[in-house]
């Protein structure tokens, strides 16, 4: 009895006793039953799509608009036609990310190691605007931005022709305001199980708060700030909504490109191909980023060593 | 008034398309116009057959149907009016191609009605279920195309034209034409001009700074349509076929506009002028058809029914600003109306304007060009 405590359960069936085999398969039963909802989930809404996606990608716009079958790569040929949109995608998602990252990790340590009453409120404060349409804080947003917003309040004290709406700045304004949240919490969350101890020891060793700090408590929350970074850029790779909304039409990501030609030029070809662009784009830069991530970990746990 | 109109109020006061004094006079009087509607739907003029369904999906264009109308018609058919807006005919076609997009009326433009119609999108029309449409009443210069070889697939709504509209105290060049438009919009008013977000009007009046057609799908032609709007793009405020709130915050000082829009903006802001370039551009009619597929086809008849019966009309043409075809409804109409120079230009600025081609719509040069101008 000993034994079969200590071995792992997907292995408790593998035990050449013939009564003992039976809950084993069952278990392994169970296991493919409860995993079969998520499997059915991903192979009906994500791979098919995405192997309908890579099909019509190959083929050419119908005359009236729409898929046509063909094989051609004319629309991956055709791909630098959006240049303008995969630059201003690739240079405002990192800016934008980068931007959460400066205004998050503050607040994070703030909530995280500072505050010591009223926690819980503050942290159901920083999710609040979550609670209503992320369309409508962005049209409020319009509002804000617009000449008769923050621009008329700066020249009230003086700092006339400010323009912020349709411009690059209006779109980060939207972006950190509205993925801010995403990018506090996993920070937060690493922050908090930040063992305490360490930094008494840190101080006890004569490390000044900065020392401290770079030495200690940034590399310990590194996980926290890279699931926020992934989340947040990932996000904004395909964004729409808010260079739609802030960005007046001159602001253009890959997302707006997209819906674009599915809904203004119906050429759905093209569209698929720029669509599997993006695919590959965040692929490589998601896997380049976490093996910069582990490679960080695992010097950091060395030199912890 | 219930929270619903009262919100769509709010909204359209918040995004500036309404003033404070209309948003508190349409909320504030709601009341008693909620009572009034209700006698005048419950009137025994329309005779709907039984039972419509609970709610009938309109598609359309942006503030162009009297919320207090379609209200009425929920009283008396107790059928919501579900409203979608878009803002180009693609948009709305990209819809009704990608199937069961679930919509019972559409409003779309003259030109586009064919390839409806050939690509089975619309469905023909049983005008003994719209009685209180009259087509002897209607000018068939502007209603022609709702009729595909002999089959009538969609009833005309109003008509209008495409100039551009300008806030006069900023604009005080008094520009007439198209070229006066792009030019100004590439030097003194760089940074304050909008475009239409739909390639037939937005191409359709570059070509016009050449002198070429609005309607031409030649490949020089349209080469040269697109260098000039590439060049003009860093000097617009924005490419949105909404642009009354921008026009009205004063963000944005000149852009591309259509008849109604131009009335409305006038209301709020007697600044606001109406210009027809001289060189032409596009005048239109806008048509009721139903999808092939829509879920409520009672329920679609009847409220176009509703919506073209002649006093109907005429408010949501005081609520519009657009002109009517309909003869009837004009009868209905007060005189200052029927003579506003932007609802009907003179003879000579209407002369040279172009009904947009069929074909257009599925255009692959045209929407790739925009595409481009888009994403540049």
């Amino acid at each position: 009895m000993e034994t079969k405590r200590l071995l792992p359960i997907g292995e408790a069936g593998a035990l050449p006793v013939m009564k003992r085999a039976g809950p084993g398969r069952r278990r392994a039963i169970v296991t493919a039953l409860l995993l079969a909802p998520s499997t059915l989930w991903f192979v009906a809404l994500l791979v098919m799509p995405l192997v309908v996606v890579l099909v019509f990608s190959l083929g050419e716009r119908a005359p009236a608009g729409g898929y046509q079958a063909g094989f051609t790569f004319a629309n991956y040929l055709n791909l630098p036609a959006r240049l303008t949109a995969f630059t201003n995608t690739l240079t405002l998602a990192p800016v934008g990310t980068l931007l959460c990252l400066v205004f998050a990790y503050p607040l994070a340590y703030f909530l995280a190691v500072k505050v010591k009453r009223a926690k819980l409120m503050l942290l159901v404060l920083v999710i609040l605007p979550f609670w209503t349409s992320f369309l409508l804080r962005t049209y409020a947003w319009i509002i804000l931005l617009s000449g008769k917003g923050i621009p008329s309040w700066l020249a009230v004290v003086g700092i006339e022709g400010v323009r912020l709406i349709n411009t690059p700045t209006a779109v980060l304004i939207g972006i950190v305001y509205g993925y801010l949240p995403l990018m506090v919490f996993p920070i937060y969350v690493s922050l908090e199980r930040l063992d305490k101890r360490l930094l008494e020891a840190a101080a006890d060793l004569y490390a000044d708060p900065i020392a401290t700090f770079r030495r200690v408590t940034l590399p310990l929350s590194l996980p926290g700030v890279v699931t926020g970074c992934l989340l947040v850029f990932i996000l904004l790779m395909g964004e729409y909504l808010i260079p739609q909304l802030l960005g007046g039409g001159k602001v253009f990501f890959i997302g707006n490109a997209l819906v674009d030609l599915f809904l203004q030029s119906r050429n759905w070809p093209f569209g698929s191909a720029v669509a599997i662009a993006l695919v590959v784009i965040m692929i490589v830069a998601v896997g380049l980023a976490t093996r910069w991530a582990k490679h960080q970990g695992a010097t950091r746990e060395v030199s912890l060593l | 008034m219930n929270k619903r109109e009262f919100l769509y109020h709010l909204r359209r006061y918040q995004q500036g398309s309404i003033s404070r004094r209309q948003f508190l006079g349409a909320t504030g009087l709601g009341v008693a116009s909620a009572v009034l509607a209700t006698e005048l739907g419950l009137r025994p003029r329309r005779a709907f057959a039984g039972d419509i369904g609970d709610r009938v999906s309109l598609c359309t264009w942006p503030s162009y149907h009297d919320p207090a109308n379609l209200e009425v018609f929920t009283q008396a058919t107790g059928a919501t009016v579900e409203m979608t807006v878009f803002g180009s005919n693609e948009e709305m076609m990209a819809k009704l191609q990608a199937g069961a997009a679930g919509y019972d009326v559409l409003v779309p433009t003259n030109y586009t009605i064919r390839d409806y119609a050939s690509q089975n999108l619309i469905q023909p029309l049983d005008l003994a279920q719209i009685p209180n449409h009259d087509p002897s009443a209607h000018d068939t210069r502007f209603t022609g195309e709702g009729a595909v070889d002999g089959t009538v697939y969609a009833v005309p709504k109003d008509w209008g034209t495409t100039g551009y509209v300008i806030n006069s105290s900023e604009v005080t060049e008094g520009p007439t034409t198209w070229k006066e438009f792009w030019d100004l919009t590439q030097t003194t008013h760089s940074g304050r001009v909008m475009v239409h977000d739909y390639q037939l009007t937005t191409i359709g009046n570059a070509l016009k700074y050449y002198g070429y057609s609005f309607n031409s799908i030649d490949a020089a032609e349209l080469a040269k349509a697109e260098e000039l709007l590439l060049a003009v793009k860093p000097h617009l405020f924005g490419i949105n076929s909404d642009y009354k709130p921008s026009m009205l915050s004063g963000d944005a000082i000149m852009s591309i506009c259509w008849t109604g829009d131009a009335v409305q903006l006038r209301r709020e802001n007697a600044a606001m002028q109406y210009v027809l370039g001289r060189e032409g551009g596009e005048i239109w009619t806008d048509f009721y058809a139903i999808p092939a597929d829509a879920p409520n086809v009672k329920g679609a008849y009847a409220l176009i029914d509703y919506l073209v019966t002649p006093d109907i009309n005429a408010k949501e043409v005081l609520f519009h600003g657009y002109p009517s075809t309909d003869a009837r409804t004009n009868a209905l109409l007060p005189k200052e109306l029927l003579e506003d120079p932007i609802l009907y230009p003179a003879a000579e600025v209407l002369a040279p304007l172009e009904f947009g081609a069929t074909g257009l719509i599925t255009n692959e040069a045209r929407a790739e060009l925009f595409a481009r101008f888009k994403s540049a």
